[in-house]
């Protein structure tokens, strides 16, 4: 099955997420938050959300908590470096891969 | 002027998808997802080859919500007039048109259809990110690259030449309106773009983007690093309305602080000035120290 | 209504009449009294349009191509350096399926400079995907600018009108000036399928992949080469589409015939001359003395030369005995385009008939070199004795 029928002749892309694949795949560190430590969190209001405005893959919600989207997330590190209670803080992907691979 | 806008009430809106091929922690990522916040949904973009190119999608999938014209290297400017042109013929008033641009696409090669536009006072926002080289195509110097960095075709000497002041020159214009922005202040960039948008002309911002891989230093630092360039006074927040320059946000604070970090901190943070000698630093510090102490004396 | 204007009016009232709403070009001698009569035009308010002076050419054709993926119907013209400058928007333009309609008034290219006639500006831009029409005169200037924009918007790829510098730009000849009501039946107003947009956003030639990759909805989309193939594919079809415009220009405004060549006296023609352009009409003084001499020669212009329309230009050249080739161009390092173009198509089509003319390749007027009547006349009786030579032969060298 060829894309003969394809809609358009030209280099015409519509909006959708992933074009670079599962991005979490990049990943060798995962953020991790604390919730005791996070300002939302304690104060169960929308509040600081420094991590939600620098992430630049926008893979962090504007919630309480604030959750990480694992699918894309490419576990730079900024939300971690840049929270000011430290709440975030960035774990080895090896840990997880022991831990998922202990539950199979 | 607007009230300055705070993290609590940016609108929640957003216009990029997650999962794109830009590099892990992209400064422009950054900058580009909150200028499309200020920008809003009517909007048309234009973009030549760049590091926004590879971020923007490969056929058929495009992780922006918003149109966007893919035009050849030197002529985003000109598109940018093309798409104008073809909205005002259809009467469509409600809906602006954003440029954005590597240093490389504005500074080098793209310097003369920008010029063009500014001169025929075209009414659109161009966006210069500058990474400070030519970042896509694996970090060779552009124009705007500082004096003293390693790049991939600088790679012993690194760049003997002067980070190109893009900004003046378009200030040489004497557009509307001009401004230095910054990814780590992204709300400072927001207000910028709010502010200008019903000023007359061509407008042009000059966005300075930590790179992870052009600069060299660990993902995670991209903000505190491009904190420390403001913070240095070695780059600087301002504006430029109609002729009248303005420092904003951090480089205002530090007029009234009065000290700046010495500048040797921001360059010992990335390898790609790994080769600069201490007294190149020391006598890059006595240029920033003038300036500022210019900026000082204006002050009083 | 009846009109004595030179050729770079007659293009500018067929942008006029074809109602274009973005207009961008940078000034090059001999298009530029084309390009100052648009902006008269668009002053006075005569036209609707948006005139942008940009700062070269490369943006002129920025501009178009950024307007029309916008929806509205455009308009650029050049010459010579200013084509060439252009010509990475030129490739462009074709892979961005655009109908965007050009006029190029040929010019000499440089190194080194000259500003007078010939046709190597166009004809090095043959391989671009882009339609090439040559026009003789100026009510074909006039009558192919509208047909161009009909043709280019049904298609969806961009098409050079290509006229003389000087000859044909700025010499007045009398020609019928189209009226509005009769050029707005022919060409409805401009309805891209899409035209970029906030409610529907779409990301316009970004980085395609060698291979084919899957859409947002699922579904498997083209790879470059699928795109670059439907454009091939779209410009073969185009030589049905062009007949189909003539059709319709005939029946609206009363002329008309091939759309592909404009053959004179080739009927009973032992020889046939062939060019592009007005020297196919001044070559029609020498078929009429030829044939005071008894010579059984005609002369055939080419009008479309992409897509290049071989099958028809084959079977007319059929049982000739010879094909002669006068040029104002050539594929440096080989031999005029036309005459390659013109050998493979009799090859194709009637190689091992029988009827296969030979082919004779006389280059002429390189850099505005003044091209006289009588040595074409001399050149093409020379020619029709024998093969004179196999490498083409530049007339009026003074080497």
């Amino acid at each position: 099955m060829g894309t003969r029928s394809y809609k358009r002749k030209t280099s015409h892309s519509e909006p959708g997420p992933g074009d670079g694949g599962r991005t979490g795949s990049w990943r060798v560190e995962r953020p991790v938050l604390d919730q005791s430590l996070c300002i939302p969190c304690k104060r169960n209001k929308e509040a600081c959300y420094i991590c939600w405005l620098f992430c630049p893959e926008i893979v962090i919600s504007r919630t309480i908590p604030p959750t990480f989207d694992l699918e894309y997330c490419k576990g730079c590190g900024i939300c971690a470096e840049e929270c000011p209670t430290k709440a975030i803080t960035m774990v080895d992907e090896a840990h997880f891969a022991e831990k998922e691979k202990d539950k199979e | 002027m607007q009230a300055k806008t705070n993290i609590l009430n940016l609108p929640t809106r957003e216009f990029v998808h997650p999962g794109t091929r830009a590099c892990t922690g992209c400064g422009l990522a950054i900058a580009y997802r909150i200028g499309l916040k200020a920008l809003g949904k009517d909007t048309m973009l234009i973009v030549p080859p760049s590091c926004l190119t590879v971020l923007q999608g490969l056929f058929p999938v495009a992780s922006t919500k918003l149109p966007c014209l893919n035009v050849t290297f030197a002529s985003t400017a000109a598109a940018a007039t093309g798409i104008l042109a073809a909205l005002k013929t259809q009467g469509k008033k409600h809906i602006s048109v954003a440029a954005w641009a590597g240093d490389g696409g504005t500074s080098d090669i793209g310097l003369q259809a920008l010029s063009g536009a500014a001169e025929r006072g075209d009414n659109f926002i161009y966006f210069c990110y500058d990474n400070e080289g030519y970042m896509n195509t694996g970090a060779q110097r552009s124009g705007t690259t500082p004096i003293g960095a390693v790049t991939a075709n600088t790679p012993f000497k690194g760049k003997q030449q002067q980070k190109k002041d893009v900004p003046a020159i378009m200030a040489a214009h004497k557009l509307s309106y001009v401004a230095a922005c910054s990814a780590a202040y992204p709300l400072d960039l927001y207000d910028k773009i709010k502010g200008c948008v019903n000023l007359p002309g061509t407008k042009y911002f000059h966005i300075h983007i930590p790179c992870p891989p052009g600069w060299g230093y660990a993902p995670r630092y991209g903000i505190k690093i491009g904190r420390l360039a403001v913070e240095t006074g070695y780059y600087d927040l301002y504006e430029i309305v109609h002729g009248e320059f303005k420092l904003t946000a951090a480089s205002a604070k530090l007029v009234e602080k009065r000290k700046l970090i010495p500048v040797r901190e921001y360059f010992r943070s990335q390898s790609r000035f790994k080769i600069l000698t201490d007294d190149q630093i020391a006598a890059i510090q006595t240029e920033i120290d003038a300036k500022w102490a210019g900026y000082y004396k204006k002050d009083e | 209504m009846h009109m004595i204007e030179d050729g770079n009016t007659a293009a500018a009232l067929g942008v006029k009449l074809c109602r274009a709403t973005v207009i961008a070009a940078y000034p090059i001698t001999p298009q530029t009294p084309l390009t100052e009569k648009l902006s008269e035009y668009v002053e006075s308010g005569e036209m609707k349009a948006e005139y942008i002076p940009v700062e070269s050419e490369h943006s002129a054709l920025a501009v178009c191509i950024a307007a029309s993926s916008a929806g509205a119907r455009v308009f650029t013209a050049t010459s010579a350096n200013g084509l060439l400058y252009m010509h990475e928007q030129v490739q462009w333009a074709s892979g961005a399926r655009l109908p965007i309609v050009m006029c190029v008034v040929n010019r000499a290219v440089g190194a080194p400079w000259n500003v007078w006639n010939d046709q190597q500006d166009s004809i090095s831009q043959r391989d671009t995907g882009w339609i090439q029409i040559y026009c003789a005169d100026h009510q074909q200037i006039i009558d192919t600018v509208i047909k161009a924009y009909w043709l280019a918007e049904k298609v969806n790829i961009p098409i050079m009108v290509c006229y003389d510098g000087y000859i044909l730009s700025h010499t007045t000849m009398p020609f019928d000036l189209p009226d509005q009501e009769k050029v707005d039946a022919f060409l409805p107003p401009f309805q891209p399928e899409y035209a970029l947009n906030p409610d529907e956003p779409a990301n316009l030639n970004t980085v395609t992949l060698p291979d084919v990759r899957v859409d947002v909805y699922g579904e498997l989309a083209h790879g470059y080469m699928e795109i670059r193939y439907l454009l091939q594919e779209d410009l073969r079809t185009t030589l049905q589409v062009a007949a189909e415009a003539e059709k319709r220009f005939a029946e609206i405004f009363g002329r008309g015939g091939d759309p592909y060549i404009e053959p004179y006296r080739c009927d009973d023609a032992e020889h046939v001359a062939v060019g592009m352009g007005s020297i196919t009409y001044q070559m029609r003084v020498c078929v009429d003395a030829l044939r005071n001499e008894g010579i059984k020669v005609g002369v055939m212009g080419v009008r479309f030369y992409r897509p290049f329309p071989d099958e028809t230009i084959a079977y007319a050249l059929q049982g000739k005995k010879s094909v002669i080739v006068f040029e104002k161009a050539l594929s440096y390092g080989y031999e005029g385009a036309l005459a390659s173009d013109l050998k493979s198509a009799l090859y194709e089509h009637l190689a091992g008939t029988g009827a296969l003319p030979s082919v004779q390749n006389f280059i002429a007027g390189i850099g505005g070199r003044e091209i006289r009547t009588e040595d074409l006349t001399h050149a093409l009786r020379a020619a029709t004795r024998g093969r004179v030579s196999k490498e083409p032969l530049w007339i009026g060298i003074k080497l």
